[in-house]
Parts: C-alpha cells; sequence; structure tokens
C-alpha cells in the first residue's frame, strides 16, 4: 500500500537537491544509514536472493542433500490441480472483494464527506473494522453466519428466506470469507476516498452549478467521479493486493476446506514450506506470488507518476 | 413552513439529510453488529447461545463468569503481555533504524544514495511471506526459532517508515540545520533534538500504523512460533479457537472482546492519527 507516495514527492525533489551535502563529510550519512542497510540486506535482499535461488532445488528443510532441479518445480507447478485450485480460489476472492470494498468506500466516502453533522461519528464507526484484530473478528464472523444458531440464519429465516450453512458449503465458502474481506476494508478505503474527495477544489462544483448542475447524483457523476479518476485506480489496486494477500481467515476459520474449496495461493504456499518443509516447491510458489504482487505495484507507481484525470 | 425548512436544511436536518442519515445507519448497524454480537454472546449463559430464536438482550446476564472462563482456560493475559513486547521492541528498533536512514536520504549526498532510495521503494512492495523461507532456515539454523527475537526480526527494518519521514524530513527547513551547525552542534544531536521533534505528528501516525500491524499480525508468529507462552494475541486466539471441544461460545467471544479491546480502546482515543496514517499511506 506504500508505494503510493512515490508520486507525491517526485516534483519537489529536483527543486531542493544539493544544497547542503557539499558543506560536511558525507561520512555521516553512511553512520545514519549504516544500520538500516545492514538490515536491508539481511533481513529482505539475502532472503529474496535466497528464495529465488531455492526456487530452481529440491530442498527440504532436514534433509541433507540438495540438488539442482532448474525449472522441475516450476513444469511442476504448472501441471499441480492443488496449486491452480488455490490459484482460481484466490483469483475468484480479489473478484468479489474488490468491487465489493471499492464500491462501499466510495458511496460512503462520498455520503459522508457532504454532510454537515457526524462525520466523525461515521468516519470512526466505519473504520473501526480495520483497527480490529481480524482473526478474533473472524471467529465472530464464523458464529454470525452459522448454519444454525447464528443470526444471519435467523434473519433469513424471519424473512421468510432460506438458510445457508455458509462454512460447509463449498459454493458458499469464498462469498462468506469476501464478506469478512470487504466489512474488514471498506472502512479504510473510504478513508482513502474521503483523502482524495477533499482535493477536489469546490469551484468544480459551483461552476458545475452555474452549468444547471445541481442534482446531487449529477454532480457526482460530472464532478466528483471524474476527478475521482486516479485514486479509484489507487483503491482498486491497493484492495487487489490486499485481497491477493488473504490468509489469516482462511488459516483460522477453514483452513483451505470443505474440500478445498478455500484453499488460497498463500495458504498452499505456507502448508508446502512450513507444515511439509518442502522448501524448494515452496519457493517457487513464493515466486510466482511475488511477481504478480511486484505487477500490481508496478501499475500503482505508474498511475500515481503520471497522475492523470480524465 | 418553508422557512423552517431552509433552516433545518442549512444545519444539516433537511430531509435529504435525514435520508442519507437512515442510510448510512443501516450501513453503520452491518459494520458495528459484530462487535455488539460478540460482547452480548460474551455476557449470556451457554444456554442461550444455542436456542433458535434471536434476541437483542441477555435474558439471563452472567456478568463475568464468560471472562472468567476464558482466562482459566488460556493464559490470555500473557499473549497480551506477548503482543506489548513485540510491538514495543519492533517499534522501537523501527524508529532508531529508519529515522537516521531517512534523515540522510532527505538531507545528504553522497554515493550510492539513488540505489539505496531505489532499494527502499522495491522493498515497500515486498510482503514478509517473500522472504519468510529463507528466515524461517536461518532462524532454525541458528537456533533462535520459537522467541520473541524470532518473532522480531523480520520487521526490524521498516522500509514504509524509511519512506514516511524522508518525505517529512525532506520539508524541514534548511537554514535551521546550517544555525544549528554554526552553533557547533553534532550532527546526531541535529537529528535528534532540533529535527525529530517537528515530526511529531508523522511518528505517532506510523507508531500506531505498526502497533496495528503486528498486534493483529498472524502469518509470521504462526510460522515461527511453537510454545503457547510466546504467542501473540492473534496465535493465542487461534489456539483458544482451535480447542473448541471444551470451549463454549461465551467464552470464546470473551476472549475475543479481551484481545481486541486494546487496539479499539486505542484507536477511540487517538482515531485522528490513524485516520491520518492511513492518508499518509495513500493519495495526497
Amino acid at each position: 500500500m506504500s508505494i503510493a507516495l512515490a508520486g507525491a514527492e517526485h516534483q519537489g525533489s529536483a527543486k531542493r537537491r544539493r544544497r547542503l551535502g557539499a558543506e560536511i563529510a558525507p561520512g555521516i550519512a553512511y553512520w545514519f544509514a549504516a544500520p538500516s542497510i545492514v538490515l536491508l540486506i539481511v533481513t529482505l535482499l539475502l532472503p529474496i536472493i535466497v528464495v529465488f535461488a531455492l526456487s530452481f532445488t529440491d530442498y527440504e528443510l532436514g534433509a541433507l542433500g540438495i540438488s539442482f532441479l532448474g525449472l522441475d518445480n516450476y513444469t511442476a507447478l504448472a501441471s499441480d490441480p492443488t496449486f491452480w485450485r488455490g490459484f482460481r480460489n484466490t483469483l475468484y476472492y480479489v473478484a468479489l472483494v474488490v468491487p465489493g470494498s471499492v464500491l462501499s468506500g466510495l458511496l460512503l466516502a462520498v455520503l459522508v464527506n457532504d454532510l454537515i453533522r457526524g462525520r466523525r461519528f461515521y468516519q470512526i464507526a466505519f473504520f473501526l473494522p480495520v483497527t480490529s484484530t481480524l482473526i478474533a473478528m473472524a471467529t465472530v464472523w464464523k458464529y454470525l453466519l452459522h448454519g444454525r444458531i447464528g443470526p444471519v440464519n435467523h434473519l433469513l429465516a424471519a424473512l421468510g428466506l432460506p438458510q445457508f450453512e455458509f462454512f460447509g458449503d463449498p459454493e458458499l465458502i469464498m462469498p462468506a470469507l469476501a464478506v469478512i474481506g470487504i466489512w474488514q476494508l471498506a472502512g479504510f478505503n473510504m478513508v482513502l476516498f474521503t483523502a482524495g474527495l477533499t482535493a477536489i477544489p469546490a469551484d468544480l462544483y459551483e461552476a458545475a452549478a452555474v452549468d444547471g448542475i445541481d442534482r446531487p447524483w449529477e454532480r457526482f457523476f460530472t464532478v466528483t467521479l471524474p476527478m475521482l479518476g486516479p485514486t479509484t485506480m489507487f483503491v482498486i489496486i491497493t484492495s487487489s493486493i490486499t485481497a491477493f494477500k488473504v490468509f489469516d481467515t482462511v488459516a483460522v476459520l477453514t483452513r483451505g476446506g470443505p474440500q478445498g474449496a478455500s484453499d488460497v495461493l498463500l495458504y498452499t504456499t505456507y502448508l508446502e514450506g512450513f507444515q511439509y518443509l518442502r522448501m524448494g516447491s515452496a519457493a517457487a510458489m513464493t515466486i510466482v506470488f511475488l511477481a504478480i504482487i511486484l505487477v500490481l505495484s508496478l501499475l500503482q507507481s505508474r498511475l500515481l507518476d503520471r497522475k492523470v484525470h480524465y | 413552513m418553508t422557512a423552517l425548512l431552509t433552516r433545518l436544511r442549512r444545519q444539516g436536518l433537511g430531509p435529504r439529510d435525514l435520508a442519507v442519515h437512515a442510510f448510512l445507519l443501516v450501513f453503520v448497524f452491518i459494520t458495528l453488529f459484530p462487535f455488539y454480537w460478540m460482547i452480548l454472546t460474551s455476557l449470556r449463559p451457554a444456554s442461550e447461545v444455542f436456542t433458535a430464536h434471536f434476541s437483542w438482550w441477555p435474558e439471563t446476564f452472567v456478568g463475568l463468569d464468560n471472562f472468567r472462563a476464558a482466562l482459566s482456560q488460556a493464559p490470555l493475559l500473557r499473549f497480551m503481555l506477548n503482543g506489548v513486547l513485540v510491538c514495543a521492541g519492533i517499534l522501537i528498533v523501527q524508529l532508531l533504524t529508519a529515522i537516521p536512514c531517512a534523515y540522510a536520504l532527505a538531507k545528504f549526498e553522497f554515493r550510492g544514495k539513488a540505489l539505496l532510495f531505489a532499494l527502499v521503494l522495491f522493498a515497500l512492495c515486498v510482503p514478509i511471506q517473500v522472504p519468510a523461507l529463507p528466515l524461517y532456515v536461518a532462524l532454525a539454523f541458528t537456533g533462535t526459532l520459537d522467541s520473541y527475537f524470532a518473532l522480531m526480526v523480520p520487521f526490524f527494518l521498516s522500509v514504509f517508515a524509511i519512506f514516511l519521514f524522508r518525505q517529512v524530513f525532506k520539508s524541514f527547513p534548511d537554514d535551521i540545520i546550517h544555525a544549528a551547525r554554526l552553533d557547533g552542534i553534532g550532527e546526531a544531536e541535529i537529528l535528534w533534538r532540533i529535527v525529530v521533534p517537528s515530526a511529531g505528528p508523522a511518528i505517532a501516525a506510523f507508531a500506531i500504523f505498526s502497533i496495528t500491524a503486528h498486534w493483529n499480525d498472524l502469518y509470521w508468529p504462526l510460522i515461527v512460533i511453537t510454545s503457547p507462552e510466546l504467542a501473540p494475541p492473534p496465535l493465542g486466539m487461534m489456539y483458544f479457537a482451535d480447542n473448541d471441544s471444551g470451549t463454549t461460545f461465551g467464552a470464546l467471544m470473551a476472549a475475543a472482546t479481551l484481545l481486541t479491546a486494546p487496539l479499539m480502546i486505542i484507536f477511540l482515543f487517538a482515531q485522528r492519527h490513524f485516520i491520518r496514517g492511513v492518508t499518509m499511506t495513500g493519495v495526497k
């Protein structure tokens, strides 16, 4: 999520450059940066290189030997139905959570931002799930969606609708997890959209009013939405990255079940690497995961560099 | 009549405003219902949990029985203490390492600066799941798995903090730094005594961001911790939810309430910082 700022500070940097440094020994700068550089190399860059290298081997933790396999791990993944199932389930989750959380975030931001009273109250209420401990709240949600004693089913019954066994039905498990994901992410997206909304100059609305556009939904479609274009793209990509990393709810609530219907990419990787200790193929999965995340992040920074309004 | 309507509308109480409020309150209800249900269940007896009908209020109030049961079934306070220690340890090291690095990137010229910053930007995109395997292997070989150190070490470096503080330090006036140098104040002292205090709000926002992230993190503790007495809150919650053979829903919800409460309370007191933190991570 954090790459975001990259765009914002490009403009200022060229101007102020080299006003300071030359006067004093730059040695001190290395001392300032040294601890971070050491940590960067030891806890991040080296491990990434190692993970990449491991993905071409058959390394298993505890095994004595290690041999080079070339691309075997990757070709094995390509024909592994379990991996593809996890991949498909992850995409399905992303396809549910991203529209759900982006649209509800946008709707809430627009409605709350226009209010004269109660803005703070709504912001606090909608943001509360973002800060809550997801694992704890996930167990609450499992209870809410419980087939027999869950209040959601009580409500469905009261409305004369059929009841569902959300956590026992392979068809319903991803939607149930997506509901939890949307619940947690909507308030976060709302805050991002609110920041975008406050950046829209008020005279645009006045100009629109002069042109005879003063119904709220007309204003929304002619001014607000076009001006929110970059923000919206940003929120979509951030939400996609977050959704792609779905792990906690699966690990705690479903463990990939029922019948593998909620196996997701990170959970499959976790089992392969840390339960079966097959580091080689887990490393290959990690590289696939990293590639996806990097592509999304690249899109995001491109977008912010351009900062286009359309 | 029309005058009244105009006045109401100006105060945000016109018919349209009321409709918007009604709509938003439905969303508030959906958003907050899980919290309500969690607390409600933690206060009602097990018999009421399994009734087929819905009720808004405990019919028999069991006081803190469920909380007592939860605390006796699992060392919840220990989990929370672990969470505090781990979050504090991580945050302190993050601040001590990221602040000077960010300052160097913001205010000094040195060889390799562009490369370092490029690496910071790259690292921003890399989630913990990527270096996890080699870090785990390294910890296994050095015999340091299942320790506080193992819990904290991948997070000592926060590239996000470097990025954020660099941004903030860049706008600190150069003239003040020059003046301080002329007064003979050392570089480190300039940083910690003059520049850092001006970055208070950014540091507060980052601190909250960091604490929230690591209090709630499950992935890494799940991998490195095997002794329950070292588990931070989410892992503790997972243990608790797992052995549900003897655990009632009431105790489970009481445990959930206890483990979520600290962050909720911090949030309610410092929500400005939370929301500013999100905005800082997002669009400017």
